[in-house]
Parts: C-alpha cells; structure tokens; sequence
C-alpha cells in the first residue's frame, strides 16, 4: 500500500513527483518520499480525509492499524463483563436491552477491524495479536462485574468515558475510521442513557438498590477516570497525534471535561463520588479532584488486574472452540464453489 | 380462573421461546466469529421479544395483576412448561445449531398455524413472528449443513449433536390437555398433525447436509408435563437469580 501510486485529490502533483520511481525495485528516493509526505500532511491540515487507496507515510498506516485494531479489541473484549449478566438480567425489558447493547458492541469490533482490513491487515492477524498479548485493549474491562448495578454504572461511566475519546474522533483525518466513529458514538450515547436509567432506576428503588448502585459508583469511578488514558506528563505520540487528528485534546482535559459532566449526573442520581478531594472550584468553573492511584493503573494495563487472565482466556478459548466451526464454514464454501465450476463446465 | 386453559397454553408457548433466547444468551461473546455472535443473539433478542407478549398476554387473562416478570422469573421449575429440546446446554456449535434448526423447523411450522388462531391476539403474534422464525430457520440450516458438509471434524460434531438431540424432537408434537381444549376451541395448533411434515423437512435438509437421520424410535419427553432435565434448574437458577434474591422490587 505506502509503495503504491496515489489516487487521491494530489494524484497529479503526486504522480509529477514520482515520474522516476523506480520501477525495477518498485521504491522511491527519499526525496520523492519527503514530497509525497508534504503533500498528505496538507491534505490533512486542509481537513481532507485520507481514504485506504491513498497515499500514506507507512507511520500513519501503521499508527492508524494500532489505534484502531486496539479500540476494536477493546469493543469485542468489553462485551466480556457485559455479557456475564445477560442470563441473570433482573426483567425482560433489562434482557433485551443487555443483549441489544452487547451485540452493538460486537456490531463496532466489526466495523473497526473491517476500517483496519481497508489498510491491509486481517482480522485473523489483529486477533492473533490480541490473544498472544502483544496488542492492548481498553483496561477497564478487566475489572469484573459483580452486581447488576454495575450494568448500570458501564454504561453510565464506561461507555461515557469512551464517548468523551471518540466524539473528537468523528472528525479525526482518516475517513473509514471518521465514519466508524459517527455510527460508533451515536450507539455510545444510547448506550450512556440506558446505563443512567439503570442507576435512576436503582436510585429510586429499596435501600437494598441504592446501595447496589453506590457500590457500583464505588468500584467503577477511579477505573474510569483512568480510561481517559495517563497524565499528560507520562503521555507519549501526542504531538504526532494531535496532527493527524487521532487526539485533538490532551488525557488531563478529556478527564476534567468527564468529570465535569458526570459529578452533577452523580448529585442528580443521589449517589456520593468516592473521592473525598472533590470539590467545585469557583475561579476555573471546573471540579477539582484527588490523586488517582497511577501504581494500580499499570498494575492493570501490564497485565496483573483483577480480571485480566480470565477476559484473554475467554477471548482464545471462544477462538480455539470456534477453529473447527470456522474450518468447516470455508471448507463448505471451496466445495459449493468446486460444484458450480463443475456445473458451469 | 376461568380461562385456565387459554393460560397455561399460552405460558407453554412462551416457555419455549424463553428457554432458548436464555440458552442463547449465554453464548454472547462467546461464539466463533463475531458475525455468528451477532446474528445469535439477533435470534435471542427475537425470541425474548416474542416470550413477552406472550407473557403479557397470559398475564392479562390470568386477571390477577401479575406483569411478564412474574410469569418469566416466578414459576417453579415444574410450572415451566417448555419441552426438553430447547433446554439443552450449549455443548458446542454443533449443539447450538442443530437444537436451533430442529427447534425452528416446528416453530415455523406452528407460528403459520397459529396465524389461523381465533384468537386475535396469537393469530398477531404469530403475523409478526413468522418472518423472524423464518430467518432463524434459514440461518440454522445454513450452519446445519455447513457443517455436516465441511471437514471430517464438523461432520462428526453436526451428527453427534443430530443423534443427542433426535430423542427431543417428538415431544414437539405431543397433545397437552390445554392443547386439546385450545384446538378444539379454533384457537390452538394441532401439533400432532404437523410431525409428519416436520420430520419430512428435516430429512431433506439432514440429507442435503451429508448427514443421517438418526433412526432411533426411542424418544424422551417430559418437559410439557414440567418434568425437565437437570439442566433445567441452574438455567433457572441463573434466570430466577435477581428476582428471587431481591424480591418485589422494580428494575
Ligand atoms: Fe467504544
Ligand atoms: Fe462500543
Ligand atoms: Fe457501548
């Protein structure tokens, strides 16, 4: 793909560029490269999308894999902590509502890996990437759920952690991975009303409920201010990624704004933040809040959360029992296609 | 009550749909590709839609004030009255799809009798269902016989779970004395007389599949009755968790 000609709006400058390209080892000089490098890095400060056929510098391809194949691990591992209260949902209205939501979930692990495909890269191989460790994925869902408030507080917190990273990403440069977006975050949303109506729900009911869904808020609050990535000083590729429109804000300012949004939603919910420090600050109009516990969250990232063995087991087990089931699907389909050439012969 | 009848016919219908929307719920996130995890719990979600207007409907010719939730997760296990067939564990794809197909076959079957019900509210039910049960039907064959004819491996598996389920597949047709009062009222389904057709279909497919009918005339049954396998009481025990812990409270 990075070798090929490009076919974008720039296709003619472009192909000025590379009139000497190299066509007995297909590569071009580093001059040739460094222009073809200006041309894209305008298209983008010209917020023009970069589409699959056209020409990248190989970082961007490979950036754009990494980020992308690590939401969409992220999606189809999160569906892990969801998935174990489907068969315990406490009505049938929560069942369906559960389910649907899971299964919008793996509907986005879908559209992501196929945004990652469109840059030459399988989902087999993003998979193997997932289940040898080498690839990352959201930390949050190796926390587990243990109550049905956590449903509540998931979706409520979580999916409005993830909301506040990806809305940025809907204008982000390249285009299927915008437009996944688009459709990602208005799910999301849905997703952020229904686990608020969960707590609501619990909030107005027995005392036995509103203790369920403080617990919840308990365990969820300092893992989802966590989501919004490390602070600032400890953040690396910001700057390359601020340019290309992958972050358009830092860690610390995605944080305060979820902060901003959820303390009140918490005060409406009747439930306390479990954070002693946290307290509205008249001059910046902003809460302030309490040192997060960096030490637990690289416990967790690096492998050694609560949940973290069991989700990877999960993952490679539902992958190793599925192998005959996937053999058997192409293994049918080279025979119906060995028929109709047979047939059409 | 006097439409104890009506009642529990419907409860028995609803229970199947129930059980397998539960059973197929367990699955979610667990399947072999993610395109398979979607399209089953698109069948779970169908089917949970269906059990509650079933539900809601029964609820309300009981007339005693109970919603869906109580008749979904309150019953004791003997009081479920959904055959054995869709109670069977997750064992493995092969298991999945062959209990899915063998079930869907009867229940396409039943829903476009059921259209002719007199009674509006099934005859509706049944309007709305039977393009989701047809999708169902067409997504469980298509993995039937994918499966049987795949590798050596999924030919066994797909006959395996064929031969472990066959002995369920006759209860479907069995007259319960609600059944009998219903159809003799115009508004239930005679199932005896839809197991001809039934197994006629199945064959072909089973057939088309490279796979054997199995022959065994030996059958199991009990599920209609209330009597269920062991299974039956921890999938109650997951579905009954919540309501049975935390008693009277809304969710
Ligand atoms: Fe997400
Ligand atoms: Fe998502
Ligand atoms: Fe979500």
């Amino acid at each position: 793909m990075n070798n090929s000609l490009p076919f974008g709006r720039d296709a003619q400058r472009a192909e000025r560029v590379s009139l000497s390209f190299n066509l007995k080892t297909n590569t071009m000089s580093d001059e040739q490269i460094r222009n073809l490098e200006e041309i894209f890095e305008a298209r983008i400060a010209r917020d023009e999308k970069i589409e699959p056929k056209d020409w990248m510098p190989e970082k961007y391809r490979k950036t754009h894999i990494r980020q992308m194949s690590q939401h969409a691990h992220s999606e189809i591992v999160g569906m892990l902590p969801e998935g174990n209260w489907i068969s315990r949902a406490p009505s049938l209205r929560r069942k369906a509502a559960l389910l649907a939501k899971v299964q919008d979930e793996a509907g986005h692990g879908l559209y992501l890996y196929s945004a990652c495909e469109t840059l030459g890269v399988s989902r087999d191989e993003l998979y193997e990437q997932l289940h040898s460790g080498k690839a990352k994925y959201s930390s949050i869902f190796n926390y587990p759920t243990v109550s049905w408030a956590d449903m509540g507080a998931v979706g409520w917190l979580v999916d409005g952690a993830a909301i506040i990273n990806q809305v940025p990403l809907c204008n982000t440069s390249f285009g299927p991975y915008a437009r996944a977006m688009v459709r990602v975050c208005k799910e999301e949303s849905f997703h952020q009303r229904q686990g608020f109506e969960i707590m609501l729900k619990l909030c107005n009911g027995s005392p036995e409920q509103k203790e369920m869904a403080q617990d919840a808020l308990n365990r969820w609050w300092w893992p989802s201010l966590m989501m919004l990535g490390p602070t600032d000083a400890e953040s690396i590729h910001t700057e390359q990624s601020m340019k290309w429109k992958l972050k358009r804000k830092s860690n610390d300012d995605l944080r305060q704004q979820f902060i901003d949004q959820t303390v009140p939603q918490a005060d409406l919910l009747g439930l306390t933040i479990p954070d002693p420090d946290m307290k509205f600050n008249e001059e910046t109009g902003s809460y302030d809040f309490g040192e997060i516990n960096w030490d637990e969250f690289w416990q967790v990232v690096k492998g050694h959360g609560p949940c973290n063995k069991k989700r990877m087991k999960d993952r490679v087990g539902a992958w190793e029992e599925g192998a005959w089931v996937r053999d058997a699907a192409m293994a049918h389909a080279e025979k119906n296609e060995a028929k109709k050439l047979k047939k059409a012969i | 009550m006097k439409q104890n009848n009506l009642y529990n016919y419907i409860l028995s219908i609803a229970d199947n749909s129930l059980i397998l929307g539960q059973r197929l719920g367990e699955l979610c996130g667990h399947g072999p590709t993610l395109e398979t995890d979607i399209a089953g719990t698109n069948i779970s979600l169908d089917l949970i839609g269906q059990c509650r207007n079933y539900y809601q409907y029964a609820a309300k010719v009981q007339g005693e004030g109970k919603t869906e939730d109580d008749l979904a997760f309150l019953r004791l296990e003997r009081e479920y009255k959904n055959v054995l067939l869709v109670e069977q564990p997750n064992d493995h794809f092969g298991y999945v799809m062959g209990r899915q197909y063998l079930f869907d076959v009867f229940h396409l079957l039943f829903m476009n009798d059921m259209l002719n019900s007199k009674d509006e509210t099934l005859a509706a039910i049944a309007k709305k269902g039977i393009k989701e049960v047809s999708y169902h039907k067409r997504f469980s064959g298509d993995w039937v016989k994918r499966l049987g004819d795949g590798t050596e491996e999924s030919k066994a598996k797909m006959q395996e779970a064929i031969d472990d389920l066959w002995t369920y597949t006759d209860e479907l047709f069995d007259m319960t004395e609600a059944d009998k009062a219903m159809v003799s009222e115009g508004v239930g389904v005679d199932v005896s007389k839809l197991k001809e057709g039934y197994y006629k279909e199945v064959s072909q497919l089973l057939a088309e599949a490279d796979l054997t009918v199995p022959e065994s005339k030996y059958f199991t049954r009990g599920g209609k009755k209330g009597i269920h396998s062991e299974h039956m009481g921890y999938l109650l025990a997951d579905l009954q968790y919540m309501q049975r812990t935390y008693p009277n409270m809304e969710w």
